[in-house]
């Protein structure tokens, strides 16, 4: 079994063998993030009920939480490939550890943004200097650094392994933004869905909310597959597999 | 729940339709971007190939790799 997975392992990362699995999974990935989708919204937005305390603004929910969550989960997928880079230089974790950061820092902008126009009607401010909003702050500089770095070294081997240092050490913000509103005072919310406890949001508001966040997960692995399809055809320009690709 | 009642979200209109907006261009704009690069990267391997350059030519054109 370990045999088998290892050799699994091997041809997955192998870039031809990865190229054309993305390009086959793509448009199912596509389908099922339009199902989710629409699922998503028609739940948040016409099935949940309004809040009884926010009102119809807590539908931003919808969108805020999923891309918070994503924001971390794309930058622990970033310093997992960084690891897979240090450990066995494998080609296919540098191209992913790179095509991650410019999806991971979308997703972060977009929780900033989103958290700040709910904050608005109901906190009375755009941004405060709280440790929830902080610490997404400096994780979306971490992932600007990230790839800002990486576009800075040219030999892009050299420029994957200074990347995935950078995105393990960053990986200390990750707890941090998580327990932010236990450790310190915050205007932030505790959280609801993601503790030991029983969430504390009503289920009419809690699937919507994970189908989002669902459909927000395959949404961030078809945007990875087209980056790493295209980063890839790019590196490996000179080689025979891209060349019979190309010719066919 | 009428229509008009619906887009104005009690009144909320502006803070969550701005969100949604926003999430929409930013989903449409990485699902795009690198769509269009993939087919670009494609054309121009297709154009080097077609014009007669061997790998090994295309490897000296560009040394960075």
């Amino acid at each position: 079994m370990f045999k088998w997975f290892v050799k699994w392992f091997h041809r997955f990362g192998s870039p031809p063998y990865f190229y054309r699995l993305a390009g086959l999974w793509l448009p199912w990935l596509t389908g099922l993030f339009t199902i989710l989708l629409i699922g998503g919204l028609y739940g948040g937005l016409v099935l949940a009920p309004t809040d009884y305390q926010q009102g119809e603004s807590y539908r931003i929910i919808f969108v805020h939480v999923p891309a918070a969550w994503m924001s971390m989960f794309i930058y622990m997928v970033m310093a997992t490939c960084g690891i897979v880079v240090l450990v066995w230089r494998m080609k296919l974790a540098e191209v992913v550890l790179s095509c991650a950061a410019p999806i991971g820092a979308s997703f972060t902008f977009l929780a900033l943004i989103t958290g700040s126009l709910w904050g608005k009607p109901m906190w009375g401010t755009y941004w405060v200097w709280d440790a929830r909003l902080t610490s997404e702050l400096i994780l979306l500089f971490l992932y600007l650094g990230v790839i800002g770095l990486y576009g800075a070294i040219d030999d892009k081997r050299v420029a994957a392994r200074a990347v995935a240092i950078l995105a393990i050490v960053g990986m200390v913000n990750i707890p941090i933004i998580h327990y932010s509103v236990e450790w310190w005072n915050s205007l932030h919310q505790g959280a609801t869905v993601t503790k030991f406890d029983k969430p504390s949001i009503a289920w009419s508001m809690l699937w919507p909310l994970l189908v989002m966040a669902l459909a927000f997960k395959v949404y961030f692995v078809i945007s990875l597959f087209q980056r790493v399809r295209a980063e890839l055809l790019h590196r490996e320009r000179n080689t025979r597999w891209v060349e019979e690709l190309v010719k066919s | 729940m009428s229509m008009s009642e619906f887009f104005n979200m009690g009144g909320y209109a502006v803070f969550v339709w701005t969100s949604y907006g926003l999430a929409f261009v930013v989903l449409l704009l990485n699902w795009f971007l690198p769509y269009q690069e993939h087919k670009q990267n494609l054309k121009k391997l297709n154009r080097q190939f077609k014009s007669g350059q061997s790998r090994q030519e295309t490897r000296n054109n560009d040394s960075r790799t």
